[in-house]
């Protein structure tokens, strides 16, 4: 599938965005002062509204938006973004009580984790849910996206965070623990796409066209010279070419770097910093495993060219 | 509307005849003739007289090479449009409600205004049956050519598809498949019309008939030399020419 820069920034940027919101409503302990509970508010909101802003500049008409809130019975995309918007509204309100009392109501903090994982998934959903690319029809890829967004989350947590210790455990352990679980799931994510094929459904060029009955089906002339809206989106081919090194950049800056950043707070005490450079590089991971996710997907169309 | 209707009264479309499609894309070239004044905006091309013209097109027609095991390879001419599925994916996908299946006859159509060109309902389609419009930047299919169908102000031998108008083989034939006695069910019934990939549960309504079987000469060696030296010619100068020219093998 075509890599669309906008999908990815939003996926991987919402993504975090969301899994900081829940580590917030989880009662993850922050600085108190109002200004820094609106700072630290107006960051976690605001990745996931530049996300959502960047995922509008891949619509054909950005300006018909709103129209998608509409669709929730039946379609993932519509769901995601109308729980986008309850979780932002509920935050909102979280972080304005934030700011004026000083205090983090547990209940709604708790409500706003379960609606920001739930708003992952649906992200998750809109791909997952296509049967026609096996390699992101299944669980997994919701999994990925979730642990992803809660690793992200985690790192950005222990950034801003004032606590030094969470579930007992030093919050750079944490977060490199988190880190690790969240690749090795991806590891088997990619394991399972490798060879999925089209082996779900068993479709071939001999069910695509229904000839497979007569013998072996080869496509003889394409029904045009060029290029077309199919091919550009659905054949993506430049990705395949340097699957292997991508895949090695983005476990390198994803897991290994920020890896070694947490490592570095844990010992030297600095885990602002630190972890502050480990989230960046597991960003910059995060978008070569997300334009691989996009550009390595093979898509059911193609069996007829 | 993006939830599916959970019947529809009629059920239009087309049958396709791959034993009688010659591949002269004439369906192609009125499809997108009719498309690009009618129903929605334009069927735009970008670069149309330049290196590298693109643009988007209704239906599309593929040639394959099919292969037995133990014959000579045919070719098959494929015209591809959307197959108006009662299960389709491009409509419950879609997130405005653009895309929508009518109940009265289950004709998938875009509601041109209301798209916001997303491209999720072209990447639900396994057929490739959606293509984004490269300068309205909005979603275009197949609208089974309801502004001809329905047209009072047309003929009516002309209310049926460009596509099925035009074609100069009767590839091509519309009609209502929720009549068991419609000629397009009769015609899907005699010829065992089957479903492109019937296991991603789409259940599409158009049907493809099956090429014919081929009548195969006995031989089935295919110009070998043992299929060669088999053959022979008993009547005629024809017959008295292989005797001759067979008994110089003997002074060999």
């Amino acid at each position: 599938m075509h890599p669309a820069i906008s999908v990815i920034f939003f996926t991987v940027i919402s993504g975090a965005g969301f899994g900081f919101i829940a580590l917030l409503g989880l009662g993850w302990a922050m600085p108190n002062s109002a200004l820094a509970a609106f700072l630290i508010s107006l960051l976690a909101g605001g990745l996931c509204v530049i996300g959502l802003l960047s995922s509008l500049f891949h619509l054909g008409h950005p300006e018909r938006f709103w129209r998608a809130f509409s669709q929730w019975r039946s379609s993932w995309l519509s769901r995601e973004g109308v729980l986008s918007v309850l979780t932002l509204t509920l935050f909102a309100i979280y972080a304005l009580i934030w700011m004026a009392t000083g205090e983090r109501i547990g209940v709604l903090g708790f409500i706003i984790a379960v609606l920001s994982i739930i708003t992952i998934y649906a992200t998750s959903m809109i791909y997952a849910s296509l049967k026609t690319v096996p390699s992101w029809h299944n669980v997994l890829t919701s999994i990925c996206y979730v642990a992803f967004g809660l690793a992200s989350g985690i790192v950005l947590a222990a950034t801003f965070g004032t606590a030094s210790y969470v579930l007992g455990m030093s919050v750079s352990v944490l977060a490199g623990l988190a880190l690790v679980a969240a690749w090795g799931l991806k590891l088997l994510w990619w394991r399972r796409a490798d060879g999925v094929g089209f082996s779900d459904t068993g479709s071939d060029t001999g069910t695509a066209t229904g000839l497979g009955h007569l013998g072996k089906v080869k496509l003889f002339e394409k029904p045009h010279s060029g290029e077309n809206y199919l091919t550009k989106e659905m054949m993506h081919q430049i990705g395949r070419k340097h699957a292997k090194k991508l895949r090695a950049i983005s476990v390198g800056l994803g897991l290994i770097v920020p890896f070694i950043f947490a490592a570095l707070a844990f010992v030297t005490g600095a885990y602002g910093p630190f972890m502050f450079l480990a989230f960046l590089s597991m960003l910059a991971g995060l978008f070569a495993e997300r334009w691989l996710f996009f550009a390595e997907a093979k898509h059911a169309v193609s069996l007829y060219y | 509307m993006t939830m599916l209707p959970q019947t529809t009264q009629k059920k239009l479309g087309l049958v396709i005849d791959l034993d009688i499609c010659v591949g002269c894309h004439a369906c192609a070239v009125n499809c997108k003739e009719w498309n690009t004044g009618g129903y929605g905006a334009a069927l735009s091309d970008t670069e149309p007289y330049g290196d590298s013209p693109t643009g988007a097109w209704l239906n599309r027609i593929h040639t394959y090479e099919v292969t037995p095991e133990d014959a000579p390879a045919s070719i098959v001419h494929f015209p591809k449009s959307c197959l108006h599925c009662d299960d389709a994916p491009c409509v419950t996908v879609c997130p405005t409600g653009a895309s929508y299946k009518r109940s009265e006859d289950g004709i998938v159509l875009v509601d041109e205004d209301m798209c916001i060109g997303c491209g999720l309902c072209a990447w639900s389609c396994p057929y490739g049956a959606r293509e984004m419009d490269p300068t309205e930047n909005v979603m275009k299919k197949c609208t089974l050519c309801v502004d001809r169908i329905y047209n009072e102000n047309l003929e009516e031998a002309d209310r049926v598809p460009a596509c099925v108008k035009t074609c100069p083989a009767s590839a091509r034939h519309f009609g209502d498949f929720a009549d068991p006695n419609s000629d397009v069910s009769k015609m899907v019934a005699d010829r065992g019309g089957m479903n492109l990939m019937p296991e991603m549960e789409t259940s599409p309504v158009n049907k493809y008939l099956p090429p014919r079987p081929k009548t195969r000469p006995e031989s089935t060696g295919c110009g070998s030399a043992s299929a060669a030296s088999s053959v022979v010619a008993d009547k005629g100068v024809l017959g008295w020419l292989d005797r001759a020219l067979t008994s110089l093998d003997k002074l060999g």
